[in-house]
């Protein structure tokens, strides 16, 4: 089996250095060599079952001569080659004892054929040579983007020996600052070696090459010329890529009956239709916030949702982390900006915001244009109903803090939002003076920014009215997430001919005769534009793993240009547009991972019209009417819409506001919950079912379990879509709910209906049942104006002395690691949790033994809610615990055979193989940050599973702890490089200050995390540890943690929340 | 025996034997339950044990196969059932030294009844309890490393731990207590070996009785062996307690991190195993006709033993919730509600109920004296007792300082199936100790008959002598 084959570095396609680039920079590495199509010569293969037909009848000599004759066909060879050949299963069925002695002797043939073939000669030498920059032990990185909804991020993929194992980000690239990613940036990695991914070319379920599907499909791609692409369509999802842009483009211009469309079932329709109704065009919105004093997010989880997340997160902490005095130790008010969320689930931006305010969606529509309405918006006329009293004290008070703030306020309308928000939130931005601020416009980032649920609807019109004759399906799965009014699986059985090219068999596959296994973003060539419109180039880090083509193929092939690798085709793309010497400028862009200068310019747009905003006056008015409860529905927060369901690190993950895994409900307040009789949070804490309430959205219902969330808007449920998958790979399928099902294409994100409770109960697995804090000082808060008049604010927090020993401390005359955690720029995220799971191998345990507690994070999110009760919540918080790495670790002391020690750098270091696993520092750990091999979690057998590992972190056994080691891995990388080059006279041999970043800090978009030496007064985690607001979490037990928090500071608005006595807040009572 | 000399005693409690008995009928007696055929009831427990035993056998193998994850263990939760057990059975285990040690050395000729019977108990309950501590790890095959023995690796236990603490005092007691046992069984195995009729048995009994002849050296030798290893029992029963407790108050887990734990364990253990004593003398009694030799004084004495012990259990109880309350110590003020209040309710308060309440039931003498009542009181007590390690083990974990990662604890069956198992084991090496090995010392009983042949002794509470 050679298709794990790792490229070597002459074959091209993985990179660079030996084809003669050369690279200085220490971090990326561009790849220049052409990529030759150097597939092995694909035969047509037989199946067990035709080779067993053939042999039917034949007795005596005629079945061994036929056998014989069989031999020798390449089909037979090919089949052969296969470890399992198709349909080997059906031996079992019924056989006679004639039949299954005939078919015995068959096999013992074919076992013997199988034998005699003489396995192609592979030679196994040491590099002569040895290849620049490959040094076997030592990663590489390269520069590619990940895009996901179609807009990129900028990434440096590290690879071992030609394995991509990891995904950081890429700093120097603009919708990267500060380098974090998100967590699907993180998660992808293990995407591409996905044993579930669709490995064989099929037709009609019959594996087929790409050779014989160019071949079969030549005729109808002839008929359709003749035609002029009547009955051609193609679907992909929203399409950002220049060079597939310019290629599908060029294939309309010439069969000009051809049609595109485009679909992405969690899009930014909403935006796009905003944008167009206040404008008149298709407008790419983007938020500089950097300069917000005040934001107010309406419906918006912008700072982890959406395009530009990692951008705005970045931007938005930097603000935080100057307001609450980062670098001075000295709190500024007025540096810090304000941030007001709307929302109707609890989200990330919540979690983070100055106030916030439980709303439902319509409710957050009536804000939107009470506060247009009070900012003098024309054509805005305040609502006279649909605002609570809360709602109605906010609308002047935001007012008047965004008129304070001329041309230093934005309005921040969500994704998710209907587009009659965006159209007022245009307005508001633009009353103002947000617009060319704050607020950016420029042309959209995608090539051809359609409305796609016309364009789909228009594709199932077309396909019900006979119209389509081949259709290609490029990318996305319509069968799954299409709106479930259209019938997209009925439709799309109507066409002719049917391709779908797809990184799974998924849905769309089961209708699709022909089936293209997709080459995953690290198996491609492509380019894709990121928020900004900056022009990544994609580039592939290893030979496609199952044989994939990427859509510039597919459609490369449609225009006649079989031939045409991606590679050929995006450099063309380019050749004429990066100046006089293009293959320096490849190369720069390859290596930087972008193209510079290719933003897209900045528009002028004009203050949306009158009549716009009285339009969408009266839209919110009829939502405002509207009769039922409010059911959003909303793309997962962990795996998407459904397309990363396979993912078993994204399963895991526990959701923002319920901690949930593996899981789809419909969350709802306790309030509303009470109202439905279905549940209460005391229960919650003990079991883990939970109970079903069936939804009716028109005349469609499903039957869903209810999960309470503190802090919901009363009167709304939230459903996350995404779940109940029915193919797609053995993690997808079985899990959750398929909520595409109550979803309509008039009604995408808000619908109205109705939630009732029906009989029998759900299991769900939670890694967090609890909600307050017990009233305990875990994340120490208080309001930054408190804090600039106490510095001392946090530490009064404190329960009394906790450093007093009768033992001298430990001298550290090296280094001494430390970790600040900033809690003013968490938000929560989990791009941490999933670049620590990539970094350290960590195990994937499934639902069951998350239901029995034993999630294996070395790092989590604690969420903790904070209230009179859980119905009125007033805050929530996040706080990331990892390994606090203890100077009197309690765990140290009770391990009988010394597997956890204390390194002579203050690492609590962690001797997997002196484990026994009596697990008594699991106990005596007070953070409860160690986690345990209950079971053999770790799979050993899947070849291509190891794959994703990272070659520096031992995998760990059944029956030994293990916990956070701050990336100890990366520490040693980083002492052997530093001393290398202090023997050869640079530097003084000492690891400096940033060289060495733990995996959580690197993947943090929002620079909350800081590792370093502390005993370094430069370095910025001793800087950040110097700060006021530093505390130890649980420091009262003498643990002298040394991992330590800044205290969250809200800025809150004096108007709504007059100035209290004191900074502490009371918790929620329950348990 | 002069220690065990009647007339030592000044006073004139109710005799320790009753019925009309010489040295030859004693001897008879006790050594019927083992040369006599064996009683039908025999085979069926036996049998019924045997297959509990087969049930352990399973679990250990399931186990094994699986890994601790089998059982219903979590973060925070990582100790369950497996500890929990452990210290019960090494609880129960204290009863038999006290017995045989403590009691020698204060004299209390009461216990030459029970002595030799509570201590084969003890060393069970100490198999049982032995099996835990190497099962309940994650890679039980390298249980060794807890040894501190030479090795190329120059590694060593680490000292400071608790668990390494309890290596010691466990097998140090598990190996007192068998010598002890042994050392006592010698006399009487020379009584087995003179009086079985089959080669294999005397063959057996004769190598085990290491050339007994009864000759007055030997006695002397016995007597100042034996005195000596009463003697080094004796701290054991207040040490190897008092280290299991330690793996508790050691840590900092509220609930556990207390100083009142030595003694309150010392006293939970003898209560125990007091009540085990009870549990399993009562039935046997009735079954073998040992009225004579286990007489209600016999019973009384323990009773009065658990009543004096449960107290000390109670004040325990009521000293740790004080002192959590009065410390001003959040975590812990929160851990003793918890308890009370908390998921785990019912069994705290059930532990109240057994440990607590149903023991003041003993301080009625008419209680005291009917067994039937007493068998229900001990098994209650045993009942509350493995409560009591639920309750510290498990409520304590549960919800400790982070409640991010407060969690609830269930056993699976694999847990179930274990505890049930040793049961089992233990009632089966019980079984076939009756069978095999005189259950009461021969030669202490007979010290205790009247010496003149013929006379009577005077019956207690009007029991007749079959």
């Amino acid at each position: 089996m050679d298709r794990l084959k790792i490229l070597k570095s002459d074959e091209g396609a993985a990179c660079g250095p030996s084809s003669g680039a050369s690279c200085d920079s220490g971090t990326g590495c561009g790849c220049s060599s052409p990529a030759p199509e150097t597939r092995p010569e694909e035969v047509p293969t037989l199946e067990l079952s035709e080779v067993r037909e053939r042999l039917d009848g034949a007795r005596g000599r005629r079945y061994w001569k036929s056998l014989e004759e069989l031999a020798d066909t390449p089909g037979f060879q090919e089949m052969l080659e296969r470890e399992f050949p198709r349909h080997a299963s059906e031996w079992e069925d019924g056989l006679s004892r004639r039949r299954f002695l005939q078919l015995s002797s068959a096999s013992m043939a074919l076992a013997g054929l199988t034998g005699c073939t003489r396995q192609p000669l592979e030679s196994i030498v040491p590099y002569v040579q040895q290849p620049e920059q490959v040094v076997p032990g030592r990663p590489l990185y390269f520069a590619t983007a990940y895009a996901k909804g179609g807009y990129a991020q900028g990434v440096l993929a590290e690879s071992h020996t030609g394995r991509p194992t990891k995904i950081e980000g890429n700093a120097e690239h603009p919708a990267n600052p500060g380098g974090g990613t998100d967590l699907f940036a993180q998660a992808s990695v293990l995407q591409l070696y996905d044993p579930d991914r669709s490995g064989t070319l099929t037709y009609q379920n019959q594996i087929r090459t790409w050779d014989t599907y160019k071949s079969d499909l030549e005729p109808k791609i002839q008929a359709l010329r003749s035609l002029q692409g009547e009955g051609l369509r193609i679907l992909t999802g929203t399409v950002t890529s220049p060079t597939l842009a310019a290629q599908i483009q060029g294939l309309m211009a010439e069969l000009p009956k051809a049609r595109w469309h485009q679909y992405e079932p969690a899009g930014r329709h909403e935006v796009h239709a905003g944008a167009v109704r206040a404008f008149g065009e298709p407008v790419e919105v983007r938020y500089e916030l950097a300069d917000a004093d005040v934001i107010v997010a309406l419906d918006a989880d912008f700072l982890t949702q959406g395009p530009s997340a990692v951008r705005s997160a970045h931007q938005w902490a930097e603000r935080r982390r100057a307001g609450s005095g980062a670098g001075t130790g000295k709190a500024d008010p007025s540096a810090m900006n304000r941030l007001y969320a709307l929302e109707s689930c609890p989200t990330n931006t919540g979690s983070v915001a100055d106030h916030r305010l439980a709303a439902t969606p319509s409710e957050i529509a009536a804000f939107a244009l009470a506060l247009a309405a009070e900012l003098g918006v024309t054509g805005a006329e305040a609502p006279s109903e649909g605002l609570s009293p809360e709602a109605r004290r906010w609308v002047p008070a935001v007012a008047a803090d965004l008129k304070a703030h001329r041309g230093r306020g934005v309005v921040v309308a969500g994704d998710e939002a209907p587009a009659a928000v965006h159209v007022l939130a245009h307005g508001i931005n633009d009353a103002i003076g947000a617009a060319g601020s704050t607020v950016v416009y420029s042309e959209p980032v995608p090539a051809e920014p359609v409305d796609q649920v016309a364009s789909l609807r228009e594709l199932v019109a077309d396909l019900d009215a006979g119209a389509v004759d081949t259709l290609f399906v490029l990318g996305v799965n319509p069968a799954f997430d299409a709106p479930a009014d259209l019938d997209f699986p009925a439709a799309l059985q109507k066409a002719g001919t049917r391709v779908h090219l797809g990184l799974y068999k998924d849905e769309t596959s089961e209708y699709c005769q022909w089936h293209l296994p997709m080459a995953h973003y690290l198996e491609s060539w492509s380019d894709v534009r990121s928020v900004d419109g900056t022009v990544s180039l994609v580039q592939p880090l290893i030979e496609p793993l199952y044989r994939g083509h990427t859509i510039h193929d597919v459609i490369a092939h449609l225009a006649g240009r079989a031939d045409a690798s991606s590679y050929q085709l995006v450099r063309e793309q380019w050749s004429d547009k990066l100046g006089v010497d293009f293959e320096r400028a490849w190369r720069r862009a390859l290596h930087d991972g972008f193209i510079p200068e290719t933003a897209l310019p900045v528009k002028q747009v004009t203050a949306p019209p009158a009549e716009a905003a009285a339009e969408a006056a009266a839209e919110v008015r009829t939502m405002i009417a509207g009769d039922g409860l409010e059911i959003a529905l909303r793309p997962d927060p962990t795996i998407w819409d459904g397309s990363f369901a396979n993912n078993a690190w994204l399963q895991e993950l526990p959701k923002t506001a319920t901690r949930v895994t593996w899981d789809n409900a419909v969350l709802m307040s306790p309030a509303t919950a009470a109202e439905l009789g279905v549940t209460n949070l005391d229960e919650a804490a003990m079991f883990h079912e939970r109970p079903m309430v069936s939804v009716t959205v028109g005349e469609r219902s499903m039957e869903l379990p209810a999960w309470v969330v503190p802090g919901h808007a009363d009167g709304a449920v939230t459903i996350h879509y995404g779940y109940g998958r029915l193919r797609g790979g053995k993690i997808a399928e079985g899990t959750g709910f398929d909520t595409y099902r109550l979803r309509t294409s008039d009604a995408l994100r808000v619908a109205r209906g109705n939630v009732e409770r029906v009989g029998g109960r759900y299991e769900m697995a939670t890694t967090q049942d609890h909600h307050s804090m017990a009233g305990r000082h875990l994340v120490r808060t208080g309001t930054v104006g408190e804090y600039a008049a106490n510095p001392e604010l946090v530490h009064e927090m404190s329960h009394g002395e906790h450093d007093a020993s009768f033992y001298p401390g430990f001298e550290y005359d090296g280094y001494r690691w430390g970790m600040a955690v900033d809690l003013n720029a968490c938000t929560g995220c989990n791009a941490c949790v999933i670049a620590c799971q990539s970094e350290n191998n960590i195990p994937v345990v499934g639902k069951e033994q998350v239901m029995r507690g034993r999630e294996m994070h070395w790092i989590r999110i604690d969420r903790y809610f904070e209230g009179e009760d859980a119905h009125s919540i007033s805050a929530f918080h996040h706080q990331p615990v990892l390994c606090q790495q203890c100077e009197q670790a309690p765990c140290e002391t009770v391990c009988p055979v010394g597997a956890t020690v204390h390194s002579d750098e203050g690492l609590n270091d962690m001797v997997y193989n002196r484990c026994v696993g009596t697990r008594y520092c699991s106990n005596n750990c007070p953070y409860k940050v160690r986690r345990f091999n209950f079971l053999k979690y770790t799979d050993k057998t899947i070849e291509i599973e190891k794959m994703v590992r990272n070659p520096d972190v031992t995998v760990r056994v059944r029956g030994v702890m293990e916990k956070c080691t701050y990336c100890v891995q990366r520490i040693s990388h980083a002492r052997i490089d530093a001393k290398v080059a202090g023997q050869r006279g640079k530097g003084d041999g000492k690891i400096k200050d940033g060289d060495v970043r733990t995996a959580c800090q690197q993947a943090c978009p929002s620079n909350a995390l800081v590792f370093g030496d502390t005993n370094d007064p430069q370095s910025e985690v001793a800087r950040r540890k110097a700060e006021p607001l530093d505390y130890g979490l649980l420091e009262e037990l003498g643990t002298r943690p040394r991992t330590s928090y800044l205290a969250k500071l809200r800025n809150p608005n004096p108007e709504l929340e007059p100035v209290q006595e004191t900074g502490r807040t009371e918790h929620v009572s329950h348990g | 025996m002069s220690v065990m000399d009647k007339g030592a005693a000044g006073h004139h409690p109710p005799p320790v034997i009753v019925g009309e008995h010489d040295h030859g009928t004693v001897t008879d007696r006790i050594s019927q339950a083992v040369f006599g055929k064996t009683p039908r009831w025999w085979f069926g427990a036996m049998g019924v044990a045997f297959s509990i035993v087969m049930l352990m056998l399973m679990s250990i193998g399931w186990l094994f196969a699986k890994g601790t994850g089998v059982w219903g263990l979590n973060v925070p939760v990582a100790w369950g059932f497996a500890i929990i057990n452990f210290v019960w059975w090494i609880g129960i285990g204290h009863a038999g030294t006290l017995i045989s040690a403590i009691l020698l050395l204060f004299r209390q000729e009461w216990r030459t009844s029970i002595n030799r019977f509570a201590e084969a108990m003890t060393l069970f309950a100490v198999a049982c309890a032995g099996l835990f501590p190497l099962l309940h790890l994650g890679r039980p095959w390298l249980f060794y490393w807890l040894l501190p023995y030479p090795n190329s690796m120059g590694v060593w236990p680490q000292f400071r731990s608790p668990l390494v603490w309890d290596v010691f005092a466990v097998s140090t007691y598990a190996t007192v207590s068998l010598m002890f046992w042994y050392v006592g069984l010698i006399p009487d195995l020379a009584t087995m070996r003179d009086r079985a009729k089959a080669r294999f048995a005397r063959l057996i009994y004769g190598g085990l009785s290491l050339g007994w002849r009864g000759s007055a050296r030997h006695w002397q030798n016995y007597e100042s062996v034996y005195l000596l290893l009463a003697g080094l029992a004796t701290p054991l029963v207040l040490s190897v307690h008092t280290v299991v407790s330690f793996d508790f108050a050691v840590s900092q887990v509220p609930g556990w991190h207390t100083t009142i734990f030595p003694p309150y364990f010392v006293a939970g253990a003898i209560y125990s195993g007091f009540a085990m004593v009870l549990t399993l003398v009562i039935p046997l009694r009735a079954l073998y006709r040992l009225h004579d030799f286990i007489t209600t004084r016999h019973l009384q004495a323990m009773a009065k033993v658990m009543l004096a012990t449960g107290l000390i259990v109670g004040y325990g109880y009521m000293v740790e919730l004080f002192v959590s309350w009065y410390s001003g110590n959040e975590y812990e003020w929160f851990m003793s509600l918890n308890r009370a209040t908390g998921p785990y309710w019912p069994q705290w308060w059930a532990l109240i109920l057994c440990n607590v309440v149903m023991v003041q039931l003993l301080w009625f003498k008419k209680v005291r004296s009917t067994p039937v009542v007493l068998f229900i009181i001990s098994i209650i007590v045993n009942i509350g007792m493995w409560l009591e390690r639920f309750v510290i083990v498990v409520t304590s974990l549960h919800r400790d300082y982070l409640p991010s990662s407060w969690d609830i604890y269930r056993g699976t069956f694999w847990d179930w199936s274990l505890y049930i198992g040793t049961i089992g084991f233990f009632l089966a090496l019980m079984f076939l100790f009756i069978r095999l090995l005189p259950m009461i010392s021969i030669f202490e009983v007979r010290t205790l008959v009247p010496g003149r042949k013929g006379q009577a002794a005077p019956s207690a509470e009007g029991e007749v002598a079959p």
